[in-house]
């Protein structure tokens, strides 16, 4: 069997332990070519690794006026207004954070359901073309679906579903205010369409990935077909944690679709059918035609904050994933 | 195997040779987008004339006065004219002073979607500002009312439109606003990003067009080739003088007229709520930014001769595109502006 070292499986054999105790020496590079070939392909790592550090750096200094005027409060700062030269970022980060969670809300059961269909009950001639389907859904570009969000959505929206969800859950504050069509509700679920493909593959990867012999000893021992899914579902929960994360992570980053949908109003309000707004939004809508510096270090800033989040989302979800997959891959 | 890569060295060597030998004259610009469809027929018509090439990439007027101002092209275009902080900035870094010429006029109309109302609403400079303020929130308000006596105004919500991104459309609307309401000029002021206080935001001309013809009850401002081109009806409006214009190319060109007596000799100017009886009040010049002293004479030559052509025979290209031509007094005093340029 072969004994793995402490940092994780090597590319080439660390030999036999060494008599006297001390640590195994690994075996000298003879070849030139595969000396070259392995430093090249370690700087080719360390290049794109060190672009990270090299964007947020950048846009560190790039939003060098806002962060020395602002500092910290930027972060709570309600009011945007390029003409007194007032910037703060909490209408976007809000409109962010919310419309991505709406999205999660309505796409996290809809993706499980057709992940646990995929994996466990659907036959092997449907299981195929569907999740190619599914993972089509991911391939279509985000202006497509802005605009189909604005021709086609946003007035089923406008004429359908908000007076409905007035008429029933009107006394909420959530539905409450006249039906623009343009709302957080729009840009929620329009994100929750694009986020659903990520989260059904990943999590129907995952269900896949926790061996047959789980189920066969549920079954056997008398559980029933729901039962069994439970228990599975129970041993994936990480696996579609991490997915979950990752379908967030890209609400989270979504330009065109939400700023074509969303009504780009840089407000906080408590209904969701009210218009809102987006970091990636502002960026895409402000940057081209910022008249000032501090008016263009101040949209920066909020694109630091962005990289910020995805950046850590990305990694915790990449990380909660791996975890899981490797965890059944031995057996 | 190796005679193979060397014959295909050879050929593209001699391709790329052949690429680079060509050394035509093409001038490039960047700027405004609102001019941006006659910019391209002008560039396309000068071309079959006279064989030089213009690129023009239309990023915006922000876009373009940074790009002068960073000295990457050999003009700009902008719908609002550099501030005197702007000026010195360009002589600092690229050493020489920059000249206006406005090329082309706009007029930016108010445009509606009103069940029951169709063209000719009417709208006086209180209640525009009323409006947009967020004031006047209903169609059959008694101020709105009074000056429409003839329509039957619905009792929907008035829905907003103005532009989520910055723009030169925003810089001449907002400018009208400061003139006619203080309350206006105190609360938000102009620029061509404000913090607007009420409603819907949409991405370029076309997308506040998009939103207003959507949305029933609503009202935005766009240029009047969008409001045109999409059958939108939009709103007669009072001018300084009291009368109640519609935005035709005849009360847009009043309006300049009107402003040519008193123009600057730099040729910065707003256009918005001009004197004179036909006047429309909210129109705008859109200038093209050309170096003063460039260090290409030849190209600096070519440029004004473009523009000597553009003030001439390209102005008869104006009313077809929408865009109302400007009057032979500020054309001429383009073309003397522009012989100031040092071509030797």
């Amino acid at each position: 069997m072969e004994r793995r070292t402490r940092r994780g499986d090597r590319s080439w054999p660390v030999p036999f332990r060494s008599s006297n105790g001390r640590r195994p020496r690994v075996r000298k590079v003879h070849n030139a070519g595969d000396f070259i070939f392995r430093n090249i392909t370690r700087i080719f790592a360390i290049l794109v690794f060190s672009l990270v550090f090299v964007m947020a750096y950048e846009m560190y200094m790039g939003s060098g006026l806002t962060l020395q005027k602002f500092g910290w409060s930027f972060l709570w700062t309600e009011t945007w207004d390029p003409v007194q030269g007032t910037f703060g970022a909490l209408p976007f980060i809000y409109g962010t954070v919310v419309s991505s969670l709406i999205a999660l809300i309505i796409s996290l059961p809809l993706s499980l359901g057709v992940a646990i269909f995929l994996s466990e009950l659907a036959p092997r001639w449907l299981e195929q073309p569907l999740s190619f389907l599914v993972e089509l859904l991911a391939a279509i570009p985000s202006i497509v679906y802005g605009l189909w969000g604005i021709f086609v959505m946003v007035p089923w929206l406008r004429v359908s579903v908000q007076p409905l969800l007035k008429k029933y859950f009107g006394t909420l504050p959530l539905f409450q205010g006249p039906a623009y069509g343009f709302s957080m509700l729009a840009a929620g679920v329009i994100l929750a369409i694009m986020i659903l493909p990520i989260i059904t593959s990943i999590s129907r990867d995952v269900l896949k990935a926790i061996p047959t012999l789980q189920r066969e000893a549920a079954l056997g021992l008398g559980a029933t077909r729901w039962e069994t899914t439970k228990l599975i579902l129970m041993g994936a929960r990480s696996g579609i944690l991490g997915a979950t994360l990752l379908g967030f992570g890209r609400a989270i980053g979504e330009t065109m679709a939400v700023t074509m949908v969303i009504g780009n109003r840089p407000e906080i309000a408590a209904s969701l059918f009210s218009p809102a707004t987006s970091m990636a939004s502002v960026i895409a809508n402000e940057f081209a035609e910022a008249t000032t510096d501090l008016y263009t270090d101040a949209l920066i800033e909020v694109a630091l904050i962005l990289f910020g989040v995805t950046i850590i989302l990305n990694i915790l979800a990449r990380l909660i994933v791996w975890s899981t997959t490797r965890r059944f891959a031995a057996t | 195997m190796r005679m193979q890569t060397r014959i295909l060295a050879a050929a593209l060597g001699l391709l790329l040779l052949g690429v680079s030998g060509t050394a035509q004259t093409k001038l490039n610009g960047a700027g405004a987008t609102f001019p941006y469809v006659i910019y391209s027929k002008w560039f396309d018509v000068y071309h079959t004339k006279t064989g030089i090439e213009f690129n023009y990439q239309s990023i915006g007027s922000g876009g373009g006065i940074k790009q002068v101002t960073e000295g990457t092209v050999d003009f700009g275009a902008s719908d609002a004219f550099l501030s005197d902080q702007q000026l010195s900035d360009i002589k600092e870094k690229q050493g020489s002073e920059v000249l206006h010429i406005p090329t082309v006029m706009g007029a930016v109309v108010v445009t509606y979607n009103v069940s029951g109302v169709g063209k000719g609403l009417r709208l006086s400079q209180d209640v525009l500002a009323g409006i947009f303020l967020g004031e006047i929130t209903k169609w059959n308000d008694p101020k709105i009312a009074s000056i429409n006596s003839g329509m039957n105004l619905p009792a929907t919500d008035i829905i907003v439109a103005h532009r989520s991104d910055g723009s030169g459309t925003t810089n001449i609307f907002t400018d009208y606003l400061c003139k006619v309401s203080k309350a206006w000029a105190d609360k938000v002021g102009k620029g061509t990003s404000v913090n607007w206080p009420v409603g819907l935001g949409g991405k370029g001309n076309e997308g506040v067009a998009g939103l207003v013809k959507q949305s029933e009850g609503s009202i935005g401002y766009v240029e009047l080739a969008y409001a045109v081109q999409n059958g939108l009806p939009y709103a007669d409006l009072r001018n300084k003088a009291g009368e109640y214009v519609e935005p035709t190319f005849e009360a847009v060109s009043a309006a300049a007229a009107g402003a040519a007596k008193s123009m600057p000799a730099d040729l910065r100017v707003m256009l918005t709520d001009a004197d004179g009886k036909t006047s429309y009040p909210i129109c705008g010049f859109t200038w093209l930014l050309i170096y003063k002293d460039m260090k290409d004479k030849a190209k600096a030559k070519e440029i004004q001769n473009f523009v000597k052509w553009a003030m001439t025979d390209g102005q008869t290209y104006a009313k077809d595109l929408y865009y109302a031509p400007l009057p032979k007094t500020v054309a001429s005093l383009c073309v003397k502006k522009i012989e100031t340029m040092d071509v030797k």
